[in-house]
């Protein structure tokens, strides 16, 4: 694997999370992020999202004249998830009728723009799709991460109604965290949302933290040695 | 011309080819979803009806066999609805149509009430609502069973003046913490049947009510 993929996966899982550091896509994320599933649901058609138009904005990226791109980025994602959105309606459409407003508010999304004007339109279709692929993946894993969160707590449940994405054999996926919870409301609420995005972000910097100041020391203990070796 | 009137010629008529390419993806999945589309609305709509009305009591074609309700001040309808008929062998078996209860604690309530040819309920369901998570949602049947009570109820049973939740001196059970909305969709549930009772021959024959006020 080249340098170049490395980092597209690095930066789209961790270093550039679109939910943790570039903070993009709140609206969708606080709002639809109360269970695992919902989550689920909105990560993967964002993905798909931006898998979908990365890869048409890198394929167009010559014939895009540079002062009218935005619009034309607008007319790519706007078009991808009208597609999308009929789609689910015709093959998941339990999953629509609850995503269904959610689905193009995917368009307000700004880490898609973001995406299209930052990598897409300045690199090929492999490392576009890929840049698309991975920043998705990381954007659904903090929605999984933070709908868990908020599931566990506000209900006391996880996975519950997953026959609504993976069909009915999946009703036994629920599991009941806490048996007889009486339910903490605030955190399916829209201030739990932000209070569990504040508490995954600082999670994500005081690791960062570490490593950094880890580093640091390492490299401190090797100039040390470079020091005692040079005075015998 | 001159080269900026080109260029922005060339950069309009870019912009007009991406659109096109664009509307023709849209048009293009529209048109190869729109049956498998209108088949999943039916179906939805066909098992939220068999839900009040098992498939087993009725055998007319329940999605054709409509009425157009006016809106009405007992259903809280501030527009036209659509009512469906089951019937076995051309006889009424029950009647499913749409109420509002328009004072739920976060706005209205939409219901759909199944009402037998004798007036007991077939049984009640939340379509839509925006009551607070883990206390008011809990009329939703996915929540709760507390929906499920309405069901084999009418005007008689319980009494009329018992048709209140138990704090207001009725049989119906409230929710620890939220009162409003269970007390919002007992009367709607109740206005409804009285609705019924006063339209009750026109609901089964007519196509269309001509009574536009109760």
């Amino acid at each position: 694997m080249t340098d170049l993929y490395k980092t597209i996966i690095n930066d789209g899982l961790w270093k550039n999370n679109p939910a943790l550091v570039q903070l993009l896509g709140l609206c969708p994320l606080l709002a639809v992020s109360n269970t695992v599933i919902n989550g689920l649901g909105l990560g993967l058609a964002t993905m798909l999202t931006l898998v979908a138009s990365n890869g048409l904005v890198s394929l167009f990226r010559h014939q895009i004249p540079d002062e009218g791109r935005l619009p034309v980025f607008v007319m790519i994602i706007a078009s991808i998830v009208t597609t999308i959105e009929l789609l689910m309606n015709a093959w998941f459409h339990e999953l629509f009728l609850i995503l269904g407003i959610f689905i193009p508010l995917i368009v307000t999304n700004c880490a898609i723009i973001g995406r299209a004007e930052a990598f897409a339109s300045r690199n090929s279709a492999g490392p576009a799709v890929l840049d698309g692929l991975m920043m998705g993946l990381g954007f659904t894993a903090i929605l999984v991460l933070l709908g868990a969160l908020r599931e566990v707590i506000g209900q006391g449940t996880l996975l519950s109604q997953a026959h609504l994405m993976f069909g009915d054999g999946a009703r036994d996926l629920t599991i009941v965290v806490i048996e007889q919870y009486r339910g903490f409301l605030i955190a399916l609420l829209p201030p739990g949302a932000f209070i569990g995005l504040g508490l995954i972000v600082a999670l994500k910097n005081s690791i960062d933290a570490k490593q950094l100041s880890r580093a640091a020391t390492v490299r401190s203990d090797l100039t040390d040695t470079t020091v005692t070796t040079s005075n015998p | 011309m001159n080269a900026i009137q080109k260029h922005i010629l060339k950069i309009g008529l870019l912009l007009a080819l991406f659109a096109i390419g664009a509307t023709s993806l849209v048009v293009i999945t529209e048109q190869a979803t729109r049956q498998k589309i209108i088949d999943n609305e039916r179906e939805a709509l066909l098992s939220a009806l068999n839900a009040l009305v098992p498939a087993e009591k009725y055998n007319n074609d329940i999605l054709l066999d409509t009425l157009i309700v006016p809106e009405s001040y007992l259903l809280s309808t501030t527009e036209p609805t659509t009512a469906y008929r089951a019937r076995m062998d051309n006889k009424p078996v029950a009647i499913v149509f749409t109420s509002v209860a328009p004072n739920g604690y976060n706005g209205k309530i939409k219901l759909l009430i199944g009402v037998k040819h004798d007036g007991i309920l077939a049984g009640v369901r939340v379509i839509s609502h925006k009551e607070t998570p883990g206390l008011g949602d809990k009329i939703d049947e996915r929540k709760a069973n507390w929906i499920h009570q309405f069901k084999d109820l009418s005007l008689m049973n319980p009494d009329s003046s018992k048709w209140h939740v138990k704090r207001d001196g009725g049989e119906f059970d409230q929710f620890t913490g939220a009162t409003i909305t269970p007390r919002a969709v007992i009367a709607a549930v109740k206005n409804a049947l009285h609705y019924f009772e006063r339209h009750q021959e026109q609901l089964f024959q007519a196509s269309e009510l001509t009574t536009a006020h109760d």
